[in-house]
């Protein structure tokens, strides 16, 4: 552990949902990887032996590549003694009434039935430990051809999209963890929006994990056919545990021709959560694929939101937002790779670390020969809250042909001492005057998030900087 | 009636080569109904005198006294004093990116009044008090102190002043970078904040031009350090044909 600078620190970065639902379906459920466990989950789910073999072939790429050495420390994970399925109920409920006690009440707690009885979401879905608990979408766009399921549902009633889209972006062998997903994958969301239908309002997705040293594998499959537009939600949180969880999915993300898709995360784990995740999206001729990515918990992040721009005037945008304290390392950034001419990229990452917190950004930008007439432009600034907290900057720039506009900058500063006598010689109390400086610093990525995750990410700001300051 | 007292105040300041001794015994009363204008060459110790009044880290009082109605401000953080009734007008107001002005204004006004404004009533006075320093409405949107101009600065700590009503108000060379007309129209702003008679303003300024708008009932002549001279508006006269240079060389060289 490291040393703080101020004591009264530790035993700060209150988090607020590490309560633990009593766990009698975790309790039972099997430790450690094998063939027979991936066979059984592929059981379970009555799957197709295509998908079964898919798995199988994932799990022997898992076993045979090596733990990457780059990016956060990950060498403590213990594969033997993770949950990799853990079924939480017999039923998926379309009515929250209808789910067991304890898990009705743990997303009462998140708001979740609030919001959505509110008509702040499109649709809900509700996944806690390996499936989809609850799920629901408004009838007008189910009407209009929009699917919105979990991912073994969608595997079962839509084989079709899956032989053509499963594992396309992402073919399991691109990355040990995404092997690991695709051989032991459960639940995720599964959305397709038909050609040109626009979903005003965000579909929603609530991810939670509640047994000590459990694994979630979510899937998650989006495809936006041409001129369609969609905005996917999600969160995540988890009980506090002495010992760790993992947490490593897969989202793949099919923009077609002409269509929009911005996909908003944040990643609110408790502090013994791996959280390593594999994001990847295609973009089509003229589509916008856009990536906002707020990691604010978890023990260790790895996370490289990418987008590929195969068509002309195809544009990726990625926000990331990442925040560090005690104990945690957020290792994060963004990848966009330029295949045809005239695409433009963005990438925009804030990062705070405070207590002894770490963040990196680590980016790719690729422009390959083809891709005459690109754009990419990165901006990445870290604000460190003291002196103990740490930040570092990857960037990494591979650019094959002459006719590219490529800016880049990057900037680390101290909350300043100047900064706080301004506003604490107006009276504001030097804690609040350190949590309006940090707000400030991430203001133009917060306003980027949906209204509620917006004024979540403020509160929980507050109480990680009150006492921050000696 | 509130007094402001500052008695043999030593300070020094952080440097790069370590601390250095800048205030070497300072002497001063104001009560509340009083203009007092420090004046003094470039390097004296004015704006020292003002960063110490309200508490800035990098300055040390390594002997004597501050007091407000007999508190000690000494012990007090910068947020304690603002709350006690201090405000300093800054020569450099920083720039923070991200906070708007508006959400600045109003969390001040909440802290040092213990309470947040009512809505309706604040929004008025933050109209008025703009448009008396005929700032830009949509200036509120902006973030805080970025990219102002330099005369902005001066309207916006004035502006300050007026919303967050001080019992004291340190002007640290308010009058700098203005134009003759921004000059009168932050002249007005001060004027307005003291005119009820229970306000103490100490005006620190390097040139006399602003007393032509801001009448002092005293005059300090700040050299080394230290008060070498004072008395009441004539003072400033004198310094207006003579300059500083009576005094300087007899230890100004700090």
């Amino acid at each position: 552990m490291t040393t703080i600078e101020h004591p009264e620190l530790e035993g700060l970065g209150r988090y607020e949902y590490g309560w633990a639902d009593p766990d009698t379906a975790g309790a039972t459920a099997k430790r450690g990887l094998s063939e027979d466990v991936v066979r059984e989950i592929s059981a379970l789910k009555n799957e197709p032996e295509w998908m079964l073999e898919t798995r199988l072939k994932a799990l022997r790429l898992f076993q045979k590549k090596p733990m990457p050495t780059w990016g956060a420390d990950v060498s403590d994970i213990d594969f033997d003694n993770i949950k990799y399925f853990v079924r939480s109920t017999e039923q998926q409920a379309t009515s929250w009434d209808e789910l067991p006690a304890d898990i009705k009440n743990t997303y009462d707690k998140l708001g979740i039935p609030e919001a959505e009885k509110q008509r702040l979401v499109a649709g809900v879905a509700a996944q806690y430990e390996s499936e989809v608990v609850y799920h629901q979408i408004r009838e007008d766009l189910e009407e209009q051809g929009v699917i919105f399921m979990d991912t073994d549902t969608g595997l079962r009633e839509h084989p079709e999209l899956f032989k053509e889209y499963f594992a396309s972006v992402i073919p399991a062998g691109d990355n040990k963890f995404s092997a690991l997903n695709t051989a032991v994958w459960s639940g995720g969301s599964f959305i397709y929006v038909p050609k040109g239908v626009h979903v005003e309002i965000p579909l929603q997705a609530y991810f939670r994990i509640n047994t000590e040293n459990m694994g979630q594998f979510e899937r998650t499959l989006i495809i936006v056919d041409e001129d369609a537009y969609v905005h996917y939600v999600e969160g995540c949180t988890a009980p506090i545990y002495s010992s760790d969880s993992l947490h490593s999915a897969v989202v793949e993300i099919v923009v077609k021709k002409g269509a929009r898709c911005r996909y908003t995360t944040i990643q609110n784990w408790s502090n013994n959560v791996y959280n390593l995740v594999t994001k990847r999206a295609t973009a089509a001729e003229g589509a916008t694929m856009e990536w906002v990515d707020g990691n604010i918990g978890s023990k260790v992040t790895m996370k490289y939101p990418a987008i590929w721009l195969m068509g002309e005037h195809a544009k990726g945008e990625t926000l990331s937002l990442a925040f560090a304290g005690e104990d945690q390392h957020q290792d994060s950034g963004a990848k966009m790779v330029h295949m045809a001419p005239n695409t433009s990229s963005s990438i925009v990452s804030k990062s705070v670390a405070r207590g002894g917190g770490r963040t990196s950004y680590r980016g790719l930008v690729q422009v390959m020969p083809r891709a005459t007439g690109s754009a990419s432009n990165v901006l990445c600034d870290a604000l460190l809250v003291d002196t103990v907290s740490r930040s570092d900057t990857y960037p990494y720039v591979d650019i094959r042909n002459d006719d590219v506009a490529m800016g880049h900058e990057a900037t680390v500063s101290k909350v300043s001492e100047e900064q706080l006598f301004y506003l604490t010689s107006r009276g504001i109390p030097e804690d609040e005057a350190m949590a309006m400086i940090v707000r400030g610093f991430i203001e133009p990525i917060a306003r980027e998030l949906p209204m509620e995750y917006a004024l979540e990410l403020n509160r929980l700001i507050e109480l990680q900087m009150e006492g921050a300051v000696g | 009636m509130s007094t402001l007292e500052i008695r043999d105040l030593h300070v020094s300041v952080e440097t790069e080569n370590g601390p250095v001794q800048i205030l070497h015994g300072v002497n001063l009363t104001v009560n509340s109904g009083q203009t007092h204008a420090i004046m003094g060459p470039n390097g004296s110790g004015k704006s020292t005198l003002a960063y110490a009044l309200a508490g800035h880290p990098k300055y040390t009082v390594t002997s004597g006294s501050l007091t407000l109605d007999g508190e000690d401000l000494l012990e007090m953080t910068p947020d304690e004093r603002a709350r006690a009734g201090m405000f300093l007008a800054m020569q450099y107001p920083v720039e923070v990116p991200g906070v708007s002005v508006s959400n600045f204004l109003r969390s001040a006004k909440t802290a040092i009044d213990g309470e947040a404004p009512k809505l309706r009533t604040w929004v008025k006075d933050v109209k008025t008090a703009m448009d008396n320093l005929r700032i830009d409405p949509e200036f509120s949107e902006r973030d805080l102190n970025t990219g102002f101009s330099g005369g902005e600065k001066k309207r916006h700590e004035i502006l300050q002043l007026e919303l967050l009503n001080p019992t004291f108000a340190v002007l640290d060379e308010t009058d700098s970078g203005l134009d003759i007309d921004a000059l009168r129209i932050v002249s007005d702003g001060v004027n307005r904040f003291s005119s009820g008679g229970d306000k103490g303003v100490l005006l620190i300024t390097h040139y006399t031009r602003i007393l032509r708008y801001i009448k002092p009932d005293f005059v300090h002549v700040f050299v080394g350090g230290k008060v070498a001279e004072e008395g009441g508006p004539e003072l400033a006269e004198k310094l207006e044909e003579h300059g500083y240079a009576d005094y300087v060389g007899e230890g100004a060289a700090v």
